[in-house]
């Protein structure tokens, strides 16, 4: 067997010798991780380590060193705020500080982003000169909360650090029982796909819930997320306790010169394997010989694969809007859910429509604050007294159009036999 | 760690919590107060006094929601104002620093 030379024992003489002049405590195990093909988290904390020489970023990797000798973790949670908020800093003491003094505490903010994820550089870079004055220096962008999170600060720190990141036009995150941090994809700014303004949407819902994320005070979290099209990019329906994602009602578009272009650059067999075969539903025709094809729109249930592959000759309908769904969440009380459609189709092009679904969703979230029990999504809440009583509470007439279940087990993808009738 | 209240020596955990409930007095709340720079009034001492019954009656702090939706019934308010309200009295956030002043253990957890 391959000796692991010097791992788990930093206080061999070779090593002592090889760090001579370095900043950081030699790390044999983490250095592993700087192997292979990938980029490593390791590599950037090291050498941001060295460069600022921050004793907070020598605590932690050998904290972490340390994790990985003994197989356990060893942060611990708390409450630490800055003034005029409940949440958005994510606390985590060490258990062992008296072990790795410097790693003794590494708190981390969340800051919203804008929609869509769009930044100017020069925000970008006043955050990064803000972090790394006050804070250790290192960001996580972004994971599925949704934020930009800022990772590794002192408690006596945050206040001086959070007035300066809000003086520069930022503002902290949700965590707990909030309303979270939402997210969404880069909608009509960047793609063809867009059925409406999901970034305005996005803008308005923050503007409107912003108390409600900064102080917790709900059952739970609950999380908005708004996808331009069915496509979903910001991944709602699975993720979010509500979930927009933009349709149309009335029929595809369809450009048959650019399907003609299509046909004469991949030929006819492409389209057969690609577009008319690979459709769900079966809406798709095409006669052999022409360069046209023909969609059954009844039969539509918006997959968008057609779409998606001829981009140039097809396009979502001219009666654009959303599709609410609500209830996604991962395993809590209950196992793995997707959003059931609880309103099939809304417009939302004027700031008055817009308004009419944030008055909705008023509704409904109080609703379940009062309905919910500690610790529930609202997903659950509805299940536990039942999708009738959901409906009525909140208003929303029952609609044939509705669907409960769009399928049972998110895991599951069907694969599209296209040999099958 | 301790605090001094007139003359007399009060244990507390190291973010200043009380550690025995029956150490509190209104001189000792007045105290901790002037450390966490709230200027007590009638208001502070009306929520001070709740989660004190609450603590008392449940043995546990009162969510968040719980002490919201009562400061609301008890003021004819919304929910919303009277979380608006509650951060007013203590900016740090009522879990935190009312807690504290009641001489209640420390919240934990995320909330």
């Amino acid at each position: 067997m391959e000796d692991i030379k010097g791992a788990g024992n930093s206080g061999d003489g070779q090593e002592m010798e090889d760090n001579k002049g370095k900043f950081l405590n030699p790390t044999p195990i983490l250095d592993e991780l700087e192997g292979g093909q990938w980029p490593s988290f390791i590599t950037g904390f090291k050498e941001l380590g060295e460069r600022t020489e921050k004793p907070m970023i020598r605590g932690v990797l050998d904290q972490l060193e340390y994790s990985y000798k003994t197989k356990m973790g060893y942060w611990k949670g708390g409450m630490v705020t800055v003034k005029g908020y409940g949440a958005g800093i994510i606390t985590r003491y060490s258990m062992i500080k008296d072990k790795f003094p410097e790693a003794k505490e590494f708190h981390t903010f969340r800051i919203q982003p804008a929609a869509g994820l769009h930044y100017s550089t020069k925000m970008l870079r006043e955050v990064c000169d803000i972090w790394e004055k006050h804070g250790s220096g290192f960001m996580n962008m972004h994971g599925q909360s949704g934020n930009l999170q800022l990772i590794g600060i002192e408690q006596d720190k945050t206040q001086e650090c959070f007035d300066e990141l809000n003086q520069a036009g930022w503002d902290l995150g949700g965590a707990g029982a909030t309303v979270r941090t939402a997210a969404s994809c880069v909608g009509p700014a960047r793609c063809e796909q867009a059925c409406y303004d999901n970034l305005k949407v996005h803008e308005k819902v923050l503007k409107n819930y912003a108390g409600m994320t900064h102080r917790p005070e709900f059952n739970y979290k609950m999380k908005f997320k708004f996808s331009a099209c069915p496509n979903d990019c910001a991944n709602a329906i699975m993720r979010a306790d509500v979930a927009l994602i933009g349709t149309w009602r009335d029929s595809i578009q369809i450009e048959q010169e650019n399907v003609k272009e299509w046909i004469d650059e991949y030929g006819e067999d492409a389209l057969y394997e690609q577009v008319v075969n690979m459709c769900p539903t079966k809406a798709i025709s095409h006669k052999v010989g022409t360069s046209t094809i023909e969609i059954e729109n009844k039969d539509c249930v918006r997959c968008m694969h057609c779409l998606n592959v001829m981009p140039k000759a097809l396009s979502p309908g001219k009666e654009r809007g959303a599709s609410l769904l609500m209830g996604g969440k991962n395993t809590l009380k209950v196992g793995v859910n997707i959003g059931s459609m609880m309103i099939p189709f809304m417009k939302l092009d004027t700031d008055e429509e817009i308004e009419e679904f944030i008055e909705q969703m008023d509704e409904i979230i109080d609703w379940w604050d009062d309905a919910g029990f500690d610790h529930e999504r609202i997903g659950e809440t509805i299940e536990r007294v039942g999708m009738k009583q959901f409906l009525e509470a909140v208003g929303i007439k029952a609609n044939i159009d509705m669907v409960v279940r769009p399928r049972d087990n998110p895991y599951y993808k069907k694969k599209y036999d296209s040999t099958a009738d | 760690m301790s605090l001094d209240v007139n003359g007399t020596t009060i244990e507390v955990d190291e973010n200043g919590y009380l550690l025995s409930l029956e150490d509190w007095s209104e001189e000792v709340a007045g105290k901790l107060a002037e450390d966490e720079e709230i200027e007590m009034n009638d208001q502070h001492w009306e929520i001070v006094n709740f989660l004190r019954d609450y603590y008392q009656e449940f043995q546990i702090a009162p969510a968040v929601k719980v002490l919201t939706k009562a400061i609301a019934k008890k003021n004819d308010i919304h929910k919303k104002e009277a979380s608006v309200f509650l951060y007013e009295l203590f900016p740090n956030g009522p879990g935190l620093q009312a807690c504290k002043i009641a001489g209640l253990p420390k919240p934990t957890g995320c909330v």
